[in-house]
């Protein structure tokens, strides 16, 4: 494994670069560390950072640049006419791909010699079954051109592996050098490391942007992708969802609203369970419970919170469904065709976001100042008003805050629908029916072996940046709301 | 002054003298039945929440604790040298040629030698009809003991072969007499036959160690199907996990704790997380499959991809309880350290940092239960429907071969058409939870023991 080998490389050229800089620093100070402007060892620091940061930074760049700059070139080789219908560039580039990998094990296996390997007017039918025979995946017999990109590919890769090692091994030889070089009596290398670790430390925060972006990015690329094969107005008004599984047969209809419906529908469901149970449990955690109760039942039911969303949906699916079935079902009131329906679904998300509800709406009851509370005492009002009365209408900006925020996690929860929902997007009112939702519309176009650029795939994007916009606008308004409830009483 | 401001109705204060000081007039009762109602409300709240928690939890245990035991059958088997090795030169390669096809009438004959030898009454008078009390998964088994073992050949050996899932399911009250009418995999009579050998010890059921240390299983033999590979799928998993996240978390928390001057940047910075922490998980697995796997090739079901996108999601969860835990250090250790001299990064490095551990460990193993729990993401980078049949035998194997994880399995088992599976499932899920529970006690034992109130 060349890359290992050229990691430990690196770090050993680092180690030492540490261990030269610290004696060459000492021994500039005629072995007395206080005649050193900072402790020795931060001499070695800065020839290690300098040899390690540049080499390893180099080599994930390279890495992440050489499939795309050989992609380019090698593309070039395949002629139009040997990506056949219902094929794309990406699909013939994947062969070629694995083709070259195929190639480079079986000669490092020692099942084909590197003669045939590297030569272009070999025997296809040849190659491909020494290939099968090496155990290496090729899907088909391997025609002329892509046996060629795919040496090609293999050739380049080898070169540009050899070029990598040359040039991170120099650098961080350079590194090292450099680091040792400076390090003397009056080098200030305690700041010169800091400024190195703050910006690592800038860099670990910017993490967060790159996600951000690379969320975005993904999500819009893809969307773009999608509305060039379908169109944008059908997306947003077609009152059915109806892929067709043929593929590119154009004969799709994807329209979202009734994911949108389901979503929203379940949700509802979902809100009905969990805003009543919540809120009344945290009115009482908060106002009436003695410590002690206080302090068994919260725990009790934030458990409901760390519990992992499959687990909802295997209940929704094998313990809700049945038992909605015996009482709604054909054998009871006849509304409910099979276990899966919104309201099996709905139930067993209200269930997860009760905790949700609950220690939130807790937060923002025990923000509500006691002066105010005081104050409808000094009046004779009971309890109970002064909660409907006084607490309530405090928290209520709070409150509803909280509700958003559980219902974008109510928009965004995928397993349970998956699980609970059912499959058939409907527009339909009837809670016991099976409807879907936008989260297990977008599992089930990705999931399977469905390729990335027929639009039933790529639809899935189109929802995702939908259900991202969705989620985050709910998330904005509602800790908009929250913080700003929150600061009114500070 | 003037009697103009009196009530104008006089006779008012007379009603009110009538009422006792002691018995409640009507709008206090009623003032207070709704004071009552009231806290009955809350307490309702709280009873129906803690009744859901017991319903659930019951429910997982009563129908999970049956994946943990397993039927085995126990018989002799003639390893019929006639059979698996016609040439008779006990050559490891002539041996390989026979198929498992080879293997399943010695095992039927066996059981059925048990039958006739124990005189046991039963229709089944032909050696075939006991294919539907085996596991399928039963030939396999001892064709690979035979392969290591070539010199068995020609001995009777003591086997325990799995029991098909229907005798299982049967012996564990899922599969039930009236169900068997409409089943086409088991009849009435093997039902009979089956009552009839459990006394006699050779259908047994035991601990079902396989279900915990092995892999998933074909469709159609849910019997021998185990969560051991995707426990380990989910191990290296959150071995990415915490050896990202870990690092990543505590050096941006430091920084926008610590060293961010208030600015711009540093508040975009602070409202992405706060915005990423509430991303709906599955945008999480768009992400992964966009970049991890279309942009960047990294290989399809690898635990490493899925620790890279659990990573992107526990990150904003670690960073939130780590920036908590640094606030919590009191200013006047910072003030201390740079009072003798320290540098600021100094100070945080050898000071703060060391003082607030504990909590960013806990916040840590919180951030990691829920990433192991988490499964929509690895739906879509394709951690699920692959059946991986071997552990992986090192770290890199581990990381880069195809896996899937405890939930992802989970889920598999819950979309299976056969009912035995969901009590696979629910069997996954006790084991998960145990994990969960486990990672939330150290957690808990960790805040408790080391948190310093200042």
């Amino acid at each position: 494994m060349p890359l290992l080998w050229l990691s430990v490389l690196i770090v050993a050229l680092s180690a030492a670069g540490f261990i030269l800089a610290r004696q060459r620093a000492l021994a500039s100070a005629g072995g007395d560390t206080r005649q050193l402007h900072s402790l020795p060892v931060y001499y070695g620091s800065n020839a290690f950072m300098k040899s390690v940061f540049p080499a390893f930074g180099l080599m994930f760049l390279w890495l992440l640049a050489q499939p795309l700059v050989l992609d380019n070139r090698v593309a070039g080789m395949i002629p139009e006419t040997e990506i056949s219908e219902g094929s794309n560039m990406g699909l013939v580039m994947s062969e070629v791909r694995r083709t070259a990998d195929g190639l480079e094990r079986a000669v490092a296996s020692g099942a084909m010699d590197e003669g045939i390997a590297t030569d272009g007017n070999a025997d296809t039918a040849a190659i491909t079954k020494q290939l099968k025979d090496a155990g290496q995946v090729v899907t088909a017999d391997i025609s002329r051109p892509v046996l060629n990109a795919a040496q090609a590919y293999r050739g380049m890769s080898a070169v540009s592996n050899i070029a990598m090692s040359i040039v991170v091994f120099l650098v961080a030889v350079a590194g090292a050098a450099w680091g040792v070089m400076e390090s003397g009596r009056d080098f200030r290398a305690r700041n010169v490391v800091e400024q190195g670790i703050l910006a690592i430390l800038i860099a670990a925060a910017s993490v967060a942007i790159l996600t951000t972006i690379g969320i975005i990015l993904s999500l819009i690329f893809n969307t773009v992708e999608f509305f060039r094969l379908y169109p944008a107005a059908d997306f947003f008004t077609l009152l059915e969802w109806a892929p067709s599984f043929s593929g590119r047969g154009g004969a799709s209809s994807l329209g979202i609203l009734p994911l949108l419906w389901g979503t929203i529908y379940i949700s509802i469901v979902a809100l009905l369970v969990a805003v009543p149970i919540g809120l009344f449990s945290a009115v009482y955690l908060s106002e009436y419970a003695s410590p002690r109760v206080r302090g068994i039942a919260k725990p009790l039911l934030e458990i409901l919170a760390g519990i992992p969303t499959i687990v909802y949906g295997l209940f929704a699916l094998l313990t809700i469904g049945p038992m909605l079935m015996s009482v709604f079902g054909s054998d009871g009131a006849g509304w409910m065709g099979g276990g899966r329906s919104v309201m099996t679904a709905g139930i067993a998300m209200g269930i997860m976001l009760i905790p949700f509800v609950s220690s939130l709406s807790d937060d923002i009851i025990n923000a509500v100042p006691q002066s105010l509370r005081d104050g409808s005492y000094g009046l004779g009002a009971t309890r109970s008003e002064t909660i409907r009365q006084v607490v309530l209408p405090a928290a209520l900006p709070g409150i509803v805050g909280a509700i958003l925020l559980a219902a974008s996690r109510a928009i965004g929860e995928t397993m349970i629908v998956v699980l609970g929902a059912g499959a058939a997007a409907r527009l339909s009112l009837n809670p016991f029916e099976a409807m879907t939702t936008v989260t297990a519309k977008i599992v089930s176009q990705l999931t399977g072996d469905s390729d990335f650029a027929s639009p039933e795939a790529l639809v899935a994007f189109a929802l995702g940046i939908t259900l991202f916009v969705l989620t985050l606008c709910l998330n904005i308004f509602a800790l908009y709301i929250v913080r700003k409830y929150r600061e009114q009483y500070e | 002054m003037t009697d103009a401001s009196l009530p104008a109705n006089p006779a008012a204060p007379e009603t009110r003298k009538s009422v006792s000081l002691v018995a409640p007039d009507a709008r206090t009762q009623k003032r207070k039945a709704a004071e009552a109602r009231f806290r009955m409300y809350g307490i309702a709240g709280i009873a129906t929440g803690i009744f859901f928690l017991v319903v659930l939890l019951s429910t997982i245990v009563a129908s999970g604790t049956g994946a943990f035991q397993q039927t085995f059958i126990n018989v002799s088997v003639y390893l019929d040298p006639a059979k698996l090795d016609k040439k008779g030169n006990r050559d490891p390669e002539d041996i390989k040629k026979v198929s498992t096809f080879g293997y399943t009438p010695l095992i039927q004959q066996a059981l059925f030698d048990v039958v006739e030898t124990n005189n046991l009454e039963t229709p089944l008078a032909k050696r075939g009809d006991m294919k539907a009390l085996i596991s399928a998964s039963a030939a396999a088994q001892l064709r690979d003991v035979v392969l290591e073992n070539p010199g068995l050949i020609g001995e009777t050996v003591d086997f325990r072969i799995l029991a098909s899932s229907r005798v299982d399911g049967y012996l564990k009250d899922r599969v039930k007499r009236e169900d068997v009418v409409r089943d086409k995999n088991i009849d009435a009579e093997h039902l009979d036959l089956i009552d009839l050998l459990v006394p006699l010890g050779i259908v047994e059921k035991t601990f079902n160690m396989d279900f915990v240390t092995g892999a998933d299983a074909s469709e159609s033999r849910p019997e021998a199907a185990g969560i051991g590979v995707a426990m380990a799928g989910s191990f290296f998993m959150m071995l990415v996990v915490l050896v990202l996240s870990l690092p990543i978390g505590v050096a941006a928390s430091i920084y926008l704790e610590e060293f961010a001057p208030k600015n711009r940047w540093t508040d975009l910075i602070e409202v992405n997380i706060a915005n990423l922490a509430a991303v709906p998980s599955i945008v999480f697995g768009i992400l992964g499959l966009a970049v991890f796997i279309q942009f960047m090739h990294l290989p399809q079901s690898a635990p490493l991809v899925g620790g890279l996108v659990l990573t992107l999601m526990t990150l904003p969860t670690i960073i939130i309880s780590t920036r908590a835990s640094l606030k919590a250090v009191p200013p006047s250790i910072r003030d201390a350290a740079l009072g003798v001299g320290a540098s600021k990064m100094q100070a945080v490095f050898h000071h703060v940092l060391p003082l607030a551990a504990p909590g960013i460990l806990t916040g840590t193993i919180i951030g990691l239960a829920q990433a192991l729990g988490e499964t929509a993401p690895l739906l879509l980078i394709g951690m699920v429907g692959f059946i991986a049949s071997n552990a992986p035998d090192g770290i890199a194997s581990g990381l880069l071969d195809p896996n899937s994880a405890m939930p992802a399995q989970i889920y598999e088992w819950a979309k299976r058409a056969d009912p035995a599976f969901y009590e696979r499932a629910w069997g996954g899920i006790i084991i998960l939870l145990v994990f969960l529970i486990t990672m939330n006690t150290i957690a808990v034992i960790l805040r408790r023991r080391f948190e310093r109130r200042w």
